[in-house]
């Protein structure tokens, strides 16, 4: 009899259907992964399986575990199951964790409810998991709170309150989510350990199939509350039976078709820009249109044009490269750039010492060029970005962008720099005001323009924003909310690009979305690279978005640059220690099979 | 912890003092000479000069501030005009009649919201916290001073239980003395519970959604040990906060609930205090409101940091 | 949870259907509109004159003639509550609007400034709550003379810094949001970032506090008019009615008991009002229903 069957599991939640009938089966031992999309239904079947669902669920269908109907199990049967026979793991580290009890008590406080063990006897045991997960009692006694620890150390603490009493299943939804590739791979293996030392059953579920292909022994792919495919993880990946499995397999290590073809080039004095840009190569761009507006760029790489009319910058010119391959100006000079946080309170007249979240970074941006910067999180990337875009100030160094510097301007003066600078953050939710329109979402960096447009104006380029990133002119008339994750990203990009800036900064721009998304958005990207000749610095710790659009990566470490060169060559090779644990920790799909592959040959 | 102490202390220190001065200069610029309010219309010029000087008033104003903090400090606050006795004294008799009263205001409107808020939360959406909730939502919308009447008619004038007004002293009896403070309390209390009680179950919610007490329910803890055990701590944050809002609201609550019953209590003392100019007797009980809300809000604030441990760090 | 009506319907429309859709909105909507219709009905239209005495009338209970009785001058109940009404309303919505018209600039600027000018404001704030309202509000009202405007200028008072710790709060959650830092890099400046982006949305906080300090202003103005340092006589008020009941209760209870009904139902109805608009308004709450 196996661990865990689940038969044709329904359910819906005031009417609204979630499950439409999932099978699933896991044994002792062994790694379940349930992939799927937002809104498959995979967290509810979790949530089912532990009977947390919220008010008025209705179940249908079976599932046994461990011999014992859950379904039609009374709440008292349940809360013994709860946390003693079966554990789960949440994907948010950071408020899974009550923030006024130590973590000690909330380890020791399901041993004491389900073995009734003494204060003592539970805190002991508590100390020892809590060792196990690798958080030791030298450097993390039981009296810390969890606000004294980082998310990877909290997920640990939750990983051990669902492991404390040795469960026979494992529930983790998502347990990698929030955290960078690194925290997730040492996460994995200590989920991997603790199956493999105790004999659990693991039922994870992620939406990332490299994860899982690592991870899982089996695997049940979902959407829209149904299974679509299952069955052994290398054998359902390797065939990709199912067309939706083909689309989740391509999008997970997605390249944009039209980057494909594009060799390295070498521009004098960096690393590899856009390969069609040389003296030569002039003809072949793929200008499309804009070819007659050439002449405008012969001349100068400021768009005057652009600032008396805002007309003008729709027609499509390409921005700010001189034509003819000698050496270009940088677009943008970054030199010797350190930020420092001032240090908390420790008393009235005493601070801890300053943090440096910036410490000494200098590189440069061409134009054109897509760069990424790659670091875990916490690295000072987002800081970094920050100050580029001028809505912090580095407390030394200058950073040149377009000729203006920008760490010395008043705000009035950054008019020129702003507007051929523009933004895209991480969540497609947050990045809007919920209450405005879409056509005034989109205009708002219009503001920039020094004549105002009419409202015809307004809307043609609104409209035009809207076409560039494959969204209706119709759409100018919605709220925000009526899109959903991926069309909002557009959307983003849209705001981004109506003053056909010179530099787009993009912090995080795909990690919020569904892979089959993220590979829409990241050609996106890298169409509009293309045709607008945009430079990109992408703000990542996902190194398959970095392998995807740049030219480039920088790889940043403590507030310092560690490594920079072309991407597939840092990718394949890279040489500082901090580059070197990203690209090892980094899931990757083809990796994950061929090392499950091996493993099977060499069982053999 | 010390630091945060410290640092709270310190505020309230200086607000303290900030209101001092707003007190103190109110006093000053307001129209009428203390001196011949004391004397009256019929005082000589040479009358009044002498008192003037004889109460300092001609001491230049940074110095009479001084010294009237000077006297606040070491006990001495002034003679009151009206009364003609030492403010002190004044403030010491009628504190015996308002601090009980406040306190068993405070006390029944926690004991009685705190268990209700709870109740209502455990059983959301159920006939109990809608019946309990409903309730509230009207006790909020009660003015004490009519509450106060009704009670008054109902326990007084009806059933003849308890006196509908006026205070027999601590001499007659301590029950005699309690029994005069029954209704009093029970009508500045009942829409203070009514607040709180809405409070405390609305903060217990946003609370029970949180992702902790997912994953204490996961732990297999039945919904009761986690309400108690690990929501209720965390809700108390903004029921502290009412709290502490709400002993202002019970100190200015007292002044009209005291007229009502002809309790004399402070409240008494400085509505009478105001309607004849007796600014001396003003300023000594209006620092004495501010100063015990200061050092409730103190008291809310170290709650705060035993509750939890991230303000415990935070200066 | 249909999917369809965010898909197609604008906010103003759904805003309205889920207002009918909330109870304690509708009810408090209401009780409202009849409270403000009927202060307004009584300057063109009383039952009988409510200033005017008629000592043959006095201290009649109820009866047909006099639905809610007669006071101690013979004037009719229900009149003096229907022009009380205007006293109450009035008072309390132009001391809303002092809060508002200085707290909220205030807050935001806190807000958006930051450092010490923040600090500053903060203290002050601080040091206002210090003093116990309706303690201060008794003290300028018997000071500077009883009557309604100076109820309104000293409930008024009070109300500013309730406004902007509101308007410093709200504004302070959504500053670090994304399409603040769209809109900086867009470079708008703090004053236009505040009229467009933090205004709108926190507009509905303060729609919530308004209503909750609307009631607290109509309870605070019977309070000092029960003290008689508010709406002064002939004009009538709820609380000085109360006041005049107190003596007379044992006689004819009635005498208190309407007056006070009638904060009652408009303090309960503005606050079904600012419940019910909280519910439709912040949908974080909307998601816990």
């Amino acid at each position: 009899m196996s661990l865990l069957e689940i038969e044709k599991l329904t359910l819906s939640i005031g009417n609204f259907p979630i499950l439409r009938g999932i099978d699933l089966q896991l044994e002792k031992g062994e790694v379940m992964g349930v992939v799927g999309e937002s809104g498959s239904g995979k967290s509810m079947t979790a949530l089912t399986l532990m009977q947390l669902l919220p008010h008025g669920a209705q179940t249908g269908g079976r599932i046994t575990f461990d011999g014992k109907d859950i379904l039609h199990a009374t709440e008292a049967e349940m809360l013994a199951l709860r946390g003693d026979d079966i554990g789960m793991v949440f994907q948010e580290p950071m408020t899974a964790l009550n923030p006024v009890k130590t973590i000690g008590e909330q380890v020791a406080e399901g041993i004491r409810w389900h073995t009734k063990a003494s204060r003592a006897d539970a805190e002991s045991r508590a100390a020892a998991m809590l060792d196990r997960v690798g958080l030791p009692q030298s450097k993390f006694p039981l009296t810390r709170y969890p606000h004294q620890l980082s998310g990877g150390q909290r997920q640990r603490v939750v990983i051990a309150i669902a492991c404390a009493l040795k469960p026979k299943l494992l529930v983790a939804d998502e347990p990698t989510t929030a955290l960078d590739v690194v925290l997730q791979k040492q996460i994995l293996d200590l989920l991997r350990d603790l199956v493999d030392e105790r004999d659990m059953g693991l039922l994870l579920i992620s939406h990332d199939l490299a994860v899982v292909a690592e991870m899982a022994d089996h695997i049940t792919i979902m959407r829209h509350g149904e299974v679509i495919e299952s069955g052994e993880t290398s054998a359902v990946l390797t065939a990709k039976a199912h067309p939706y499995t083909a689309q989740l397999a391509e999008a997970s290590a997605h390249v944009p078709s039209n980057r494909r073809s594009i060799p390295p080039s070498a521009l004098p004095g960096i690393s590899p820009s856009r390969g069609d840009i040389g003296p030569s190569s002039n003809v072949q761009r793929p200008l499309g249109a804009q070819s007659h507006q050439e002449h405008i760029k012969q001349t100068s790489p400021v768009r005057t044009a652009a600032v008396q009319s805002p007309f003008s910058l729709h027609e499509g010119e390409m921005p700010g490269r001189a034509e003819g391959g000698v050496t270009l100006p940088p677009l943008l000079t970054v030199q010797s750039v350190t930020r420092d946080y001032a240090g908390r309170r420790t008393g009235l007249f005493s601070r801890e010492k300053p943090f440096r979240a910036v410490d000494d970074v200098s590189f440069t941006v061409h134009p054109g060029q897509s760069v990424a910067l790659v670091g875990r999180s916490g690295c000072g990337k987002s800081t970094l970005a920050r100050m580029i875009l001028a809505l912090d100030r580095p407390s030394s160094g200058s950073i040149t962008f377009d000729g203006h510097r920008l760490e010395t301007s008043k705000d009035r003066d950054l008019r020129d720099a702003r507007r051929n600078m523009q933004v895209v953050f991480q969540d497609p939710y947050g990045s809007f005001n919920p209450r405005h329109r879409v056509e005034r979402l989109v205009a708002e960096p219009l503001h920039l323009l020094q004549t105002k447009p009419s409202r015809e104006e307004r809307r043609a380029l609104v409209s035009k924003a809207l076409d560039d990133v494959g969204l209706k002119p119709a759409d100018m008339n919605k709220y925000p909310h009526e899109f959903s994750g991926g069309q909002r990203q557009r959307l983003s990009i849209a705001r981004a690009v109506i003053t056909r800036p010179k530099l787009i900064v993009a912090d995080e721009p795909v990690s919020a979305l569904d892979v089959s998304i993220r590979a829409q958005v990241l050609d996106l990207f890298a169409e509009l690279n293309e045709r607008l000749g945009v430079a990109y610095l992408f703000i990542t710790h996902d190194l398959t978005v970095a392998r995807a659009i740049t030219d480039e990566v920088m790889v940043m470490h403590d507030g310092r640059i560690v490594e920079r060169g072309e991407t597939h060559a840092i990718l394949d090779h890279p040489q500082s220690d901090a580059a070197k644990a990203l690209v090892a920790a980094a899931p990757d799909l083809d990796r994950a099979l061929a090392a499950r592959a091996a493993r099977i040959n060499a069982a053999c | 912890m010390t630091a945060y102490i410290l640092n709270r202390v310190l505020i309230g220190l200086a607000t303290l003092l900030l209101a001092s001065i707003v007190v103190f200069g109110v006093m000053e610029v307001l129209p009428g000479d203390p001196a011949q309010l004391m004397l009256g219309m019929s005082g000589s010029p040479e009358a009044l000069a002498n008192l003037r000087a004889q109460m300092g008033l001609d001491e230049p104003i940074v110095w009479r501030y001084l010294h009237w903090i000077g006297g606040l400090l070491t006990g001495d606050f002034g003679r009151s005009y009206t009364y003609s006795s030492p403010v002190a004294d004044l403030i010491r008799e009628r504190l015996a009649v308002s601090l009980p009263l406040a306190l068993m205001s405070l006390l029944l409107s926690t004991f009685i919201a705190l268990p209700v808020g709870i109740f209502a939360a455990a059983r959301r959406g159920r006939l109990p916290d809608t019946l309990s909730m409903g309730t509230a939502q009207l006790g909020v919308a009660v003015p004490n001073f009519w509450f106060a009447l009704l009670l008054i008619y109902a326990f007084a004038v009806w059933l003849k239980w308890l006196p509908a007004g006026g205070f027999p002293g601590w001499n007659g009896g301590i029950w005699n003395g309690i029994k005069s403070l029954i209704l009093p309390s029970i009508a500045l209390a009942l829409p203070q519970a009514a607040i709180l009680a809405r409070v405390t179950r609305s903060a217990l919610l946003d609370v029970l959604g949180e992702d902790y007490i997912r994953t204490a329910r996961a732990k297999g803890l039945p919904r009761g040990r986690v309400l108690r055990r690990h929501a209720l701590r965390n809700a108390m944050i903004p029921v502290l906060t009412i709290l502490g809002l709400q002993f202002a609201f019970l100190l200015a609550g007292t002044i009209i609930i005291e007229n009502v019953f002809y309790l004399p209590g402070l409240g008494r003392l400085i509505f009478q205090a105001i309607t004849q100019r007796d600014l001396i007797v003003v300023e000594g009980v209006v620092m004495l409101l501010v100063a015990s809300v200061i050092v409730v809000n103190i008291m809310v604030d170290l709650a705060y940091a035993v509750v939890d441990p991230r303000l415990r760090e935070a200066a | 949870m249909s999917a369809l009506p965010a898909e197609t319907v604008p906010p103003s429309q759904s805003f309205l259907r889920l207002a009918l859709g909330n109870r304690s909105f509708v009810i408090g909507a209401v009780i409202t509109l009849i409270i403000a219709g009927m202060a307004l009905l009584s300057y063109v239209w009383t039952p009988y004159s409510a200033t005017e005495l008629s000592v043959l009338n006095k201290m009649k209970g109820v009866s047909a003639e006099h639905w809610f009785g007669t006071d101690h001058f013979g004037r009719d109940i229900l009149s003096m509550i229907m022009v009380g009404a205007r006293a109450s309303i009035a008072v309390a919505i132009l001391a809303v609007g002092i809060g508002i018209v200085i707290g909220v600039p205030l807050g935001c600027y806190a807000a958006a400034t930051g450092g010490w000018v923040d600090e500053v404001l903060m203290r002050v704030n601080d040091l206002v709550f210090a003093f116990p309202a309706l303690l201060s509000a008794i003290m300028i009202t018997a000071i500077f003379g009883p009557g309604a405007t100076n109820a309104i200028i000293a409930i008024g008072i009070f109300n500013i810094p309730v406004f902007a710790r509101v308007a410093r709060a709200g504004a302070l959650s959504i500053w670090p949001r994304e399409f603040i830092l769209a809109a900086r890099a867009s470079g708008k400046g703090k004053v236009l970032i505040t009229i467009e982006h933090i205004l709108p949305n926190i507009v509905s906080l303060l729609l919530v506090q308004g209503t909750i300090q609307f009631a607290l202003g109509i309870l605070a103005e019977a309070g000092l008019s029960y003290l008689g340092l508010g709406t002064q006589p002939p004009m009538p008020s709820w609380g000085r009615m109360l006041f005049d009941a107190q003596t007379r209760m044992m006689a004819a209870p009635h005498l208190a008991i309407f007056p006070g009904l009638a904060i009652v139902v408009t303090v309960l109805g503005l606050n079904l009002l600012g419940d019910g608009a909280r519910d439709i308004l912040d949908p974080r709450l909307r998601r816990v229903r």
